[in-house]
């Protein structure tokens, strides 16, 4: 009798009638008596200097409630992953001075219905002052480029370097000895989740003094403690409802809509509602950040990697979200799953003054493995060899050491190949057929 | 612009809604009328969530103003669940997995009803071309196209 309940079994899904009823509520499905709306002031342009915001015309609109600046917002600038230790706090939750992105929230508009926040929204005067932008990750890195961070350059900083570092071995010595030196470079583009349910919150007030906040946020605490840290009150006060979510991605990760409307819940007493357009949850919400990516590989002429160097730029756009921590992760994948005894990769995590870039499906590894595979075909075909000899021949093993001193552990890159060959009906020589993930023997790595 | 009150049957009962011009039906049934399984994942006509029935044709309720259903007919998913239960397509969704984070499903459903009612046995096409306004983000539309035709051939 197996003591397995679930593994095994095709059980139903918990929300499958209510996702066929209709009956699952989502953020936007919940309403509340006298509910307001919250609309935001974008910049339009790139990068600018604000030198002056009008309210006057706005204010004037019927069903005008309220604005919120950046002197409502009692803790203005905050980095997400800063929950887990990452500095600098660097992203306004309404701009001060400086808009670096178009589209970046310079004012919040409350009112009585969603057209009069529109309404509002659209009669704020701009003066904006537009300075150059940059928006390609090695201008951005030249000297002369305009500077879109607060601490005078256009990196994140990892422990006082500007790039994430891995070095293992020689490479330059072993470029000198390789038989072939095959150079890539690898481009991708931003790509915006999309998800069919728009960002969104509603804060309401409760009469124990705490705010309830509905949001479909995929991480419903660092959304609660961000907001915490942004309002400057204790997390007890936030009850975050979270949990249905009409599609994440990892779009959703990023804590946008929850501050400002807890926020105008508390200055106005109301429940209050701030949603994504679609519009913005195409031109403002974060992406998928574009990477340039350069691999030089040293080959022995019977296939073998005896060095790789990996140069990789992010696109962050203008604030750093969630992708600084892709690059970490992309400098301890960006060698593949490959034995390379000599390896050196700098990951630079780079401000330009593009929309903001974050989390999306496997950040900083999905673009590594697609530069990594296409080099490893380059290779495989200027060398003449079979493409899935490159890869069985470099193939990770149970008991390698990575390049960033991690011990390789569970590898299945040969038995997945060796599957993936099977259902493809190809016809693998027999000595990769005969490979395994163990251990190499002793002296052999 | 003054408000002025419309009229039409929601399912099977009559409903009296008043509304400033141009309020879309999906407005007036999602915050006047509670059918929140009618989605708004666009509001301009680009994503299918918030196809409703009219007529027994399905029409994009963000872009409809409500003055266009006076006097008519409108069903949704909450009208078209039966008390006991699921019906048959509705069981067919959730037999083959045909959603993930479900927000399209309620404009799917309408849109296979409409199309199921017009042809109870479509083809692989004809539901390709029936389906084609609905979007959806998680499944890659296999399971649903499926499950469409699955609840197809369930009726016999």
């Amino acid at each position: 009798m197996s003591p397995l309940h679930v593994v095994g079994r095709s059980l139903p899904r918990s929300d499958g009638i209510g996702h066929v009823t209709g009956r699952t509520q989502y953020t936007t499905d919940h309403v509340f008596p006298g509910m307001l709306h919250l609309k935001v002031v974008r910049s339009p342009v790139h990068h600018a200097r604000i030198r002056g915001v009008d309210l006057c015309e706005a204010e004037r609109v019927p069903g005008f409630v309220r604005a919120l600046t950046h002197a409502d917002v009692p803790h203005n600038v905050y980095t997400i992953l800063g929950l887990i230790g990452v500095e600098p706090e660097e992203e306004f939750v309404l701009a001060v001075d400086r808009v670096r992105y178009k589209g970046e929230p310079i004012v919040a508009i409350v009112a009585e219905s969603e057209r009069a926040a529109l309404e509002a929204v659209a009669r704020v005067k701009l003066d904006l002052e537009e300075l150059p932008a940059v928006f390609d990750v090695e201008e951005a890195l030249r000297p002369g480029a305009p500077i879109v961070t607060h601490w005078g350059n256009n990196t994140f900083m990892y422990e006082g370097h500007p790039c994430r570092r891995v070095r293992f071995g020689d490479v330059e010595a072993a470029f000198a000895r390789a038989d072939h030196i095959v150079e890539g470079r690898y481009d991708t583009k931003p790509i915006e989740h999309a998800p069919t349910e728009t960002t969104a919150a509603i804060a309401v007030p409760e009469a124990n003094g705490r705010f309830t906040v509905y949001t479909n946020t995929q991480a419903l605490y660092f959304s609660l403690d961000n907001t915490s840290i942004i309002l400057q009150v204790p997390g007890n006060q936030l009850h975050f409802i979270g949990g249905t979510v009409g599609g994440g991605f990892g779009g959703k990760v990023d804590v946008i809509v929850e501050p400002l409307a807890t926020l105008a819940a508390m200055k106005t007493g109301r429940p209050v509602k701030y949603a994504f357009s679609r519009q913005e949850e195409m031109q403002v919400s974060s992406t998928r950040s574009a990477w340039r990516i350069y691999i030089k590989d040293g080959v022995m002429a019977d296939g073998r990697l005896i060095a790789r160097r990996v140069t990789s730029y992010a696109d962050s756009g203008a604030y750093s979200r969630q992708t600084p921590y892709a690059l970490t992760k992309h400098a301890a994948n960006a060698a593949g799953p490959y034995a390379i005894p000599n390896v050196a990769i700098d990951a630079y995590c780079v401000f330009t003054n593009r929309q903001p870039t974050s989390a999306m499906r496997g950040f900083g590894i999905t673009m590594a493995s697609f530069a990594i595979e296409v080099q490893m075909d380059k290779i495989a075909e200027r060398l003449g060899l079979d493409p899935w000899a490159v890869r069985f021949i470099n193939a990770y093993h149970d008991g390698d050491m990575k390049p960033h001193r991690k011990l390789v552990e569970d590898a299945t890159l040969i038995e997945t190949m060796q599957a993936a060959a099977r259902l493809v009906g190809h016809e693998l020589p027999a000595e990769y057929l005969a490979m395994t993930s163990t251990p190499r023997p002793e002296g052999e790595a | 612009m003054s408000s002025s009150i419309v009229t039409f049957t929601l399912g099977d009962r009559e409903v009296d809604v008043m509304v400033t011009p141009m309020t879309t039906l999906q407005t007036v049934l999602r915050y006047q009328l509670g059918q929140t399984a009618v989605k708004e994942g666009c509001r301009q006509g680009g994503c299918g969530s918030c196809t409703v029935l009219v007529e027994g044709e399905p029409m994009l309720s963000c872009l409809l103003p409500v003055e266009e259903v006076a006097g008519r007919h409108v069903r949704t998913v909450e009208t078209d669940t039966p008390t006991d239960g699921v019906s048959p397509l509705q069981q067919a969704f959730l037999d083959g997995g045909a959603f993930q984070c479900g927000y399209c499903t309620p404009g799917m459903l309408m849109t296979a009803t409409a199309l199921l009612e017009r042809d109870p046995h479509p083809t692989h096409e004809a539901i390709l071309e029936a389906m084609a306004g609905n979007v959806c983000r998680c499944t890659g539309y296999t399971p649903i196209v499926a499950a469409v035709e699955a609840a197809g051939e369930r009726r016999g």
